[in-house]
């Protein structure tokens, strides 16, 4: 991970939807009025889910604004938390899951096979233009490693095979369905073994 | 009082405190980065880490609230191995470049390390790289060096009010920067320069001028604006290097504006360093003889009413005396000091003084600023009231609009109007006024530009008086001078008067009655030159000079001794750094040769009897660097003139504001990117 570098092309302006402007409303009333900006993080979400997925300068000032805030503050925690975007990124995000379990299991072919499909470097956008990766921290599915999250989704108990199947489909713009990938429901055992007179996987 | 033991010596200490200035206490030094005693504490750096009793971990010193018999000690093995793990880590990513650092010599990592430093790295990874920042014309970043003690952050969010520094980023990519890397927004940009303990920010203009071990430091005061800012002055031969603060809790704390800071590269450029003189039509170099002949033939050729004096706003006491003083040999009394023709009433000192002080502005619960912008008009004052305010939210009310002034505050009228509703009770500002406990009337030069000037001194202390707001432990009354010489000018009486009007001497400025004006250093009178001869004497070609006949070069407040009133009032010297270019004089030495000149030996000055004399005719004086005696004041019966009108504040060109200033490289920078600023505005991306 090195520092997230705002995007050169900026959009001139940003506002909530009338939608996203409910919910930003809702949000202010879990907070008191004195500590309104604590709804930052909230709002970064909201604006990222808005933007395409991606959070622009415009959109910080706005939040800083309606949240009355200094500027440089909004920017200070959206350039602290990882999972807010500040470049676009594609239609479809993958980020891989590299941490160890992932890594034990596999993960690097994982990253090798984005760095050949969809582009050479990280945040950066595939040849069709609607796909970019990034290596991620842990996902908090190591259970079912190596995995990869796709916008909302686990792709899970990857092996090279699907990996290259998954990321086929997202470049042919018709994503296969997320959830194991060997045929798993959630996280349960695949071999039950009886110990002892006690399940174990 | 609760007790704790430091290195197995028990001391006293004051409830909420913390073990670090416990620490202090017991004279026991702490190392520390973070920590500092104006700022918010962090305690990020772990550098003041101590051994506490019951405690398996050593604790940061500076964030543990000190408590009833805990049992500190700072000079154990344990605290000692602690410190150096700490230090391993900061310079883990330091780099080794202190022979090219400016900071080299004054920099606590450096210092630090020299007791808790490893001659050897343990480190074999490669060290973090940060690119250099922008942070307008007075910081130069280095970020490479910065150990992320945040005391930037912190002085820019909770002193300077003006939230632009932050730190991005997380872990090793942390950064400090401001926001899209814009220049920083305020007059005490460049203090945290003097903040970083390392040399990530060092100053601009005088980067790689000098070592601090060569140069010589000397205790002075700032002419800059009427707060008298306590200054060190750093020269390298006769030439001023810097200038920063010297610590004073009654008058700038830590602190010092840009302007004071920065105005000093003009000390060495636009100097006057010979006598000129003009003949057809162009300034020629002459020398002393001949100038001094030239004004002396055209005194002794004057009627004494034809000659009027002028003097500026950074002429020290001593030498207005001596002026005062050649004017009343030469038998004239067109003297005068304002550059605008406010309403001053000398015959009381505290009409025209700071009578709260600087320091009791943290003791307040109301402030009303009336036609004043005190971030323009006296930063240090500014940034005091902006301490009141952020920690007690003090209620900060204006009349007149005064733009930013890095707080909040209500504006709760425009035109003297309201200011008369208020005062005969009719407002109902008038009730929040007189039930707060310890209000802070300041009344700015704007407001007594007006024609009802008298009017708002009179009815404020009136109301004031009334209201008990008067007394020996508190006087809420307070006037806003903007000049470094303004109220040790009027306390010496160079004032003309205002009541008699064929007197005054704007009056006589305006329809052209002098046909000679001497002008001590003064650049800001509005001047309309019809065929008076101008003799300008000053230090600086600027804009007095421009428009005089005979110039007579000499010292400016750097080269010379002299004594000047701030404007609380209190007495502050000045002193000698350099010494006057060229041939350039001090102003009372150069009156000695026109009095030689004019065979008045008899009426020769020196600069020993001068001071005497100026300590004996200030009213109220009660010792150098203290305030003034408190006298109380006196009401007049009669009821002043008074008229409907608006009260505009007069927008100081905020870098701009002197001949020093404006021969500033510096300074000029930092007004074109204020004014760029300004024009494009700040909101856009």
């Amino acid at each position: 991970m090195s520092l997230k570098k705002v995007h050169d092309e900026q959009p001139k302006e940003f506002k909530f939807s009338n939608e996203n402007l409910k919910k930003a409303e809702e949000i202010l009333k879990k907070y008191p009025e004195k500590n309104k900006k604590s709804a930052v993080m909230p709002f970064l979400y909201l604006a990222q889910r808005q933007n395409n997925n991606w959070i622009p300068l415009a959109a910080m000032k706005y939040i800083a604004n309606f949240l009355s805030m200094p500027y440089i503050s909004v920017y200070e925690v959206a350039t602290f938390y990882t999972m807010y975007n500040l470049a676009p990124v594609g239609k479809h995000f993958i980020q891989v899951c590299t941490t160890t379990p992932c890594l034990i299991r596999g993960a690097d072919k994982i990253v090798k096979l984005c760095k050949e499909k969809i582009s050479p470097k990280q945040n950066e956008l595939s040849k069709s233009g609607n796909c970019s990766w990034m290596e991620v921290e842990c996902l908090g599915a190591c259970v079912s490693a190596p995995m990869i999250q796709i916008n909302d989704d686990y792709y899970e108990d990857l092996d090279e095979k699907s990996a290259k199947n998954i990321l086929d489909s997202l470049i042919e713009d018709k994503p296969l369905k997320p959830g194991s990938y060997r045929g798993r429901a959630n996280t349960s055992p695949e071999k039950k073994q009886i110990i002892n007179g006690e399940n174990h996987a | 009082m609760p007790k704790i033991t430091i290195n197995g010596k028990e001391i006293e200490f004051e409830k909420g405190m913390t073990v670090l200035q416990a620490c202090e206490l017991a004279d026991v030094e702490i190392p520390r980065f973070c920590y500092h005693e104006k700022l918010s504490i962090a305690g990020n750096c772990r550098m003041c880490l101590v051994e506490m009793e019951k405690s398996a971990k050593p604790i940061a010193s500076c964030a543990m609230p000190a408590a009833e018999g805990m049992n500190i000690k700072t000079n154990t093995p344990f605290v000692e191995k602690a410190r150096k793990g700490v230090m391993e880590f900061l310079l883990a990513n330091h780099p080794l470049d202190c022979p090219v650092c400016d900071q080299g010599g004054e920099c606590d990592l450096q210092d630090q390390s020299m007791y808790y430093g490893v001659d050897k790295s343990r480190f074999v990874e490669n060290k973090r790289q940060v690119k250099e920042k922008y942070m307008g014309p007075l910081i130069k970043t280095q970020m490479t060096r910065c150990i992320h003690c945040t005391r930037c952050v912190r002085f820019a969010t909770e002193v300077a009010g003006v939230p632009e520094i932050g730190a991005i980023g997380r872990g090793e990519n942390m950064e400090i920067t401001t926001y899209l890397e814009k220049a920083m927004e305020s007059e005490l940009s460049a203090n945290v320069i003097d903040l970083c303990p390392v040399g990530a920010l060092t100053s601009k203009p005088y980067a790689f001028e000098a070592r601090p071990w060569e140069l010589k430091k000397t205790e002075s005061v700032d002419v800059m604006d009427a707060v008298g800012s306590n200054i060190r002055v750093d020269t390298y031969n006769w030439e001023v290097k810097r200038i920063l603060p010297r610590l004073n809790n009654d008058v700038n704390e830590e602190w010092i504006s840009d302007k004071t800071r920065y105005s000093c590269d003009g000390l060495l450029k636009q100097r006057l360093d010979v006598p000129y003189i003009k003949k057809n039509n162009k300034l020629q170099k002459s020398n002393w003889d001949e100038a001094v002949s030239i004004l002396v033939e055209k005194i002794k050729t004057l009627n004494p009413d034809e000659i009027g004096g002028h003097i500026g706003d950074m002429v020290n006491l001593e030498n207005a005396l001596s002026f005062k003083k050649f004017f009343s040999v030469i038998k004239s009394n067109n003297l005068e000091f304002r550059e605008k023709n406010f309403f001053i009433d000398p015959s009381e000192k505290s009409n025209y003084i700071f009578n709260s002080s600087i320091k009791g502005i943290e003791k307040s619960d109301l402030i009303l600023l009336i036609g004043t912008n005190p971030r323009h008009e006296a930063t240090m004052l500014n940034a005091r009231i902006r301490k009141v305010y952020a920690q007690k939210k003090v209620p900060i009310y204006s009349i007149g609009n005064p733009g930013d002034l890095t707080y909040d505050y209500t504006i709760i009228g425009n035109n003297t109007d309201d200011i008369k509703k208020i005062l005969s009770n009719e407002s109902n500002f008038s009730k929040i006024l007189s039930s707060s406990k310890k209000p802070v009337i300041i009344i700015g030069e704007s407001a007594l530009e007006l024609k009802s000037g008298k009017y708002l001194i009179e009815g404020f202390k009136k109301f004031l008086k009334n209201n008990n707001f008067i007394n020996k432990d508190w006087n809420a009354f307070n006037f806003l001078p903007q000049n470094a010489s303004t109220v040790g000018l009027i306390d010496l009486k160079i004032i003309s008067k205002d009541e008699d009007k064929r007197n005054s001497f704007f009056e006589k400025l305006k329809n052209n009655q002098f046909k000679l004006l001497y002008l001590l250093g003064s650049d800001n009178l509005d001047i309309k030159k019809n065929n008076e001869f101008i003799v300008y004497q000053g230090s600086h070609g600027d804009r007095g000079a421009e428009i005089a006949d005979l110039i007579l070069p000499s010292a400016a407040f750097t080269e010379q001794n002299g004594l000047y009133e701030n404007l609380e009032g209190r007495v502050q010297e000045c002193k000698k750094a350099s010494y006057p270019i060229g041939e350039a004089l001090e102003d009372w030495k150069i009156l000695n040769l026109i009095l030689k000149a004019l065979g008045k030996n008899e009426n020769l000055l020196n600069f020993d009897s001068l001071r005497k004399e100026v300590l004996k005719s200030i009213p109220n004086f009660s010792k150098l660097n203290e305030l003034p005696n408190f006298k109380d004041c006196e009401l007049i019966n009669t009821s002043p003139y008074f008229e409907k009108e608006e009260v505009n504040i007069k927008e100081l060109d905020y870098f701009f504001t002197n001949a020093i200033s404006r021969a500033s490289k510096t300074m000029s920078e930092c007004r074109q990117i204020k004014l760029t600023s300004k024009k494009t505005g700040t909101d856009n991306l």
